[in-house]
C-alpha cells in the first residue's frame, strides 16, 4: 500500500459495470522530502475521500477484488483509508541509521 | 489506473483465440495534467470510446478481467471509462513530500 494525496476527481458517465456508483479520484503518491516524485494515477474510492485528503491506496488487483467482494473486478488501485498522521524517524537517512 | 487519449484504431487480422471481435484502439497514456507519458499503446475497448476521447484505462491482469466474455486472454491494457469531467486542483495547493517526524493531515 502507498500513501498519496487526492488532487482531483474524475467523472465517467460511460464506464465499466465494476466502476458504477463509485468515485474515481486522481492520486499523487507522497515521497520523502527531496526524493523524485512518482507518477500519478487514478484510484477507486471506498472511503468517501475528497480532494486534499491524504489517503492509503492499495495498488494490487487481488486486494481490490477482495475489498469490492467481486472476484472478477477490473480494478487495480483502490483507496482503503484516509491518513490522519504519519511518523517517520528523523534519524533515518535512506539506507542507514546515523 | 491511468488516463489515456484515443488516437486511432488498430486492425489485427490474426488474433489469439478469445480475442476475436475485440475492438483495439491506439491510445496515448497521459498524466493528470493530460501531458503524454511514454509512447502510443494499444488498448482493448469495452466502453465504445471514439477518437479524441479522454478515457480511464486499466493495466495488467485486470485489463483482461474488464472484457465482457472471455476473461483469460492476453490483453494488458483496457479502456474502462470515458471521462466527462475532470476536476483538478493546482499542484501548488498541496505538499507531496513527507517530512521526517510527525506529520498530521487532519
Amino acid at each position: 500500500m502507498i500513501i498519496g494525496k487526492v488532487t482531483g476527481t474524475v467523472v465517467t458517465t460511460i464506464s465499466h459495470a465494476h466502476y458504477k456508483n463509485r468515485r474515481l479520484l486522481v492520486v499523487q503518491p507522497l515521497v520523502m522530502s527531496g526524493e523524485k516524485a512518482d507518477e500519478d494515477f487514478i484510484a477507486l474510492d471506498t472511503t468517501q475521500a475528497g480532494i486534499g485528503d491524504t489517503v492509503l491506496v492499495n495498488r494490487e488487483g487481488n486486494g481490490a477484488r477482495q475489498v469490492l467482494q467481486n472476484p472478477d473486478a477490473c480494478v487495480i488501485s483502490i483507496i482503503v483509508g484516509i491518513i490522519d498522521s504519519i511518523h517517520t524517524s528523523p534519524k533515518w537517512t535512506g539506507d542507514r541509521v546515523q | 489506473m491511468l488516463f489515456g487519449r484515443v488516437r486511432g484504431t488498430t486492425v489485427a487480422i490474426a488474433k489469439y483465440p478469445g480475442c476475436e471481435g475485440l475492438k483495439l484502439l491506439m491510445v496515448q497514456p497521459l498524466d493528470r495534467h493530460l501531458e503524454p507519458v511514454g509512447g502510443l499503446q494499444v488498448a482493448a475497448d469495452v466502453v465504445q470510446a471514439g477518437p479524441g476521447d479522454l478515457c480511464v484505462m486499466v493495466r495488467s491482469r485486470e485489463a483482461s478481467l474488464a472484457l465482457p466474455d472471455v476473461k483469460f486472454v492476453p490483453v494488458d491494457l483496457a479502456l474502462v471509462g470515458v471521462v466527462d469531467d475532470l476536476q483538478l486542483r493546482p499542484d501548488g495547493d498541496f505538499d507531496f513530500s513527507i517530512k521526517p517526524g510527525w506529520v498530521t493531515y487532519t
